[in-house]
């Protein structure tokens, strides 16, 4: 069976029967931070501590990506198999709102405040054959 | 101490120039303003420039001429032009120096910006899966905003409408066409909910003003411009800003908010004075949320005031009166300036088909840009 690794250590809980996202919390003045940071963007502390940031939220806010991005981008898909991609931030129980992709990429299936579920998906192959893995949400409940 | 004036401008259209380098459209735009000034390269004892991607813009002295002058780099994103002109400011303001230069210029690649995520303090992983991209940001902004505020697609489409139609009477402009409200309701969406028509592009050009000691302007120029703040800020924690893996839960005031209000107080002035202003419309989204963010309307009035007119060259407010970067496109070195190059004109009353009308006395200039700047101008007769 073909191997999978995220695309970036410590974004979540992998390999997890539950995966959650993961970030920071300061210790000295309770703010979050995804990915998780070594200092407090709030406060400058250097004292944070990695939690969970849960699995579920709701959409904040959201658009549709309707062409193949230049590189950074970098996916299995080619120009003739690029599909749009939805993104959004997701606002999670602590207050955070994380930027995402969506699995949903039409503007008929998205609104503000639709309740959301992480899930965890294929971005591409490395050189080793991996399936490299990365977040993305979808919603919780059809339109 | 002295104010500070503007006595010279000069610009080279923004669009593309296949045969020139980014460098020698800056060079061509510093001889306009040194020549528009009456005087010399030689007599410039200070440049501040900028460029992204068309290299330091220092270089322009090898095109200029070599006189060994304080010549200093400025790069700061959108708010390049803005900082080189604050520079600029505090370099006369003090005393230091009589006279100098302010250049900027750019030549992009077609397309979207392709920044790269280490340049930006972020991993890999964010721009290989396709979230580092302003498009995506302006448009979950917009998104957010009308619903938050009640503000409708046909206003998106007015911004548009706008920008075309005063390209259309802009000589400098790269869209000298203007469009009906179909072409622009009918193109195709690039980002949900702004379509190809509702966003700038990447471009080149080049502009350079000469500032000098407001007390020997009249030298230069019958018509100085006073700049009477030059102001740039950066962002606070929980403002909503481009390239951001996550926000804090509270909403915090951009920073365009605060260096908006710096910039009045600075200048004793208030949004209510302002007789006609550029504000960066990278998209038409942009547009709207600056007039609020600036002081110049409560959130959601926009509504209104596009229906009303109020952002025309003839309206209350005149807003980009040269079609800004939607008409004009954004060599990002260059852009700012040519706000403060086309607020100028107005001033001196030299606006031609775009002049807006009763004689204004004072503008404004705003930009905003990546990961959460922004420089406000204001200029007066």
């Amino acid at each position: 069976m073909q191997t999978q690794e995220p695309l970036h250590p410590g974004l979540f809980s992998w390999p997890d029967s539950a995966p959650e996202l993961l970030g920071s919390r300061c210790s000295d003045c309770g703010e979050h931070a995804f990915p998780s940071q070594s200092s407090c963007r709030a406060c400058g502390s250097e004292r944070t501590e990695i939690v969970g940031l849960g699995n579920s939220g709701t959409l904040w806010t959201w658009t549709i990506q309707s062409f193949m991005p230049k590189a950074p981008y970098f996916t299995d898909e080619t120009p003739e198999s690029f599909r749009p991609y939805g993104v959004g931030y997701v606002e999670l129980a602590c207050g955070l709102k994380v930027e995402s992709r969506l699995h949903e990429n039409s503007a008929d299936a998205l609104q503000i405040g639709l309740p959301m579920s992480l899930e965890i998906v294929p971005v591409r192959q490395d050189d080793k054959g991996a399936q490299l893995m990365t977040f993305q949400f979808r919603s919780a409940e059809a339109l | 101490m002295t104010d500070v004036a503007i006595v010279g401008l000069g610009l080279h259209p923004f669009g593309r120039s296949p045969s020139l380098s980014g460098l020698e459209q800056g060079a061509i735009a510093a001889r306009a303003a040194i020549a528009d000034a009456g005087t010399e390269f030689k007599a410039m004892e200070f440049a501040f420039g900028g460029s992204q991607d068309a290299g330091n813009a220092d270089s322009l002295v090898n095109l200029l001429g070599l006189t060994g002058l304080q010549f200093t780099n400025i790069w700061n994103g959108c708010a390049t032009g803005g900082s080189s002109l604050n520079a600029a400011y505090s370099a006369i303001k003090s005393g230091q120096y009589d006279m100098g230069l302010v250049v900027g210029f750019d030549k992009h690649a077609r397309g979207a910006f392709n920044p790269q995520p280490k340049d930006w303090g972020l991993d890999d992983w964010y721009g290989e899966t396709g979230l580092m991209l302003t498009t995506q940001y302006f448009a979950m902004k917009i998104k957010r905003y009308m619903h938050d505020y009640g503000i409708s697609r046909d206003t998106l489409v007015r911004v548009a409408e706008k920008a075309f139609r005063n390209g259309s009477i802009t000589p400098t402009a790269w869209r000298q066409t203007a469009l009906t409200t179909e072409d622009i309701e009918q193109a195709p969406m690039v980002s949900e909910p702004l379509n190809k028509y509702m966003f700038c592009s990447p471009a080149e050009g080049g502009c350079a003003l000469v500032l000098c000691r407001a007390d020997i302007a009249q030298k230069y120029t019958p018509t100085p411009v006073l700049l009477r703040s030059a102001i740039v800020r950066s962002r606070h924690y929980g403002s909503f800003e481009v390239f951001s893996p996550s926000q804090a839960p509270a909403v915090a005031p951009s920073p365009t908010v605060t260096a908006s209000r710096a910039a009045f107080e600075f200048a004793g002035i208030g949004p209510g004075d302002i007789d006609v202003a550029q504000l960066q419309d990278t998209e038409v989204g942009a547009e709207i949320m600056h007039l609020a963010e600036n002081g110049f309307c409560e959130h959601g009035e926009q509504e209104h005031w596009l229906r009303e007119g109020a952002t025309e060259i003839n309206g209350k407010l005149p807003v980009n009166t040269d079609g800004g970067c939607l008409a004009n496109g954004e060599p990002v070195g260059a852009s700012g300036l040519r706000q403060v190059y086309e607020i100028c004109h107005q001033l001196r009353g030299t606006a031609g088909a775009r002049q807006v009308p009763n004689t204004p006395k004072v503008g404004y200039t705003h930009v905003y840009g990546a990961p959460g700047i922004s420089g406000v101008n204001i200029l007066t007769t």
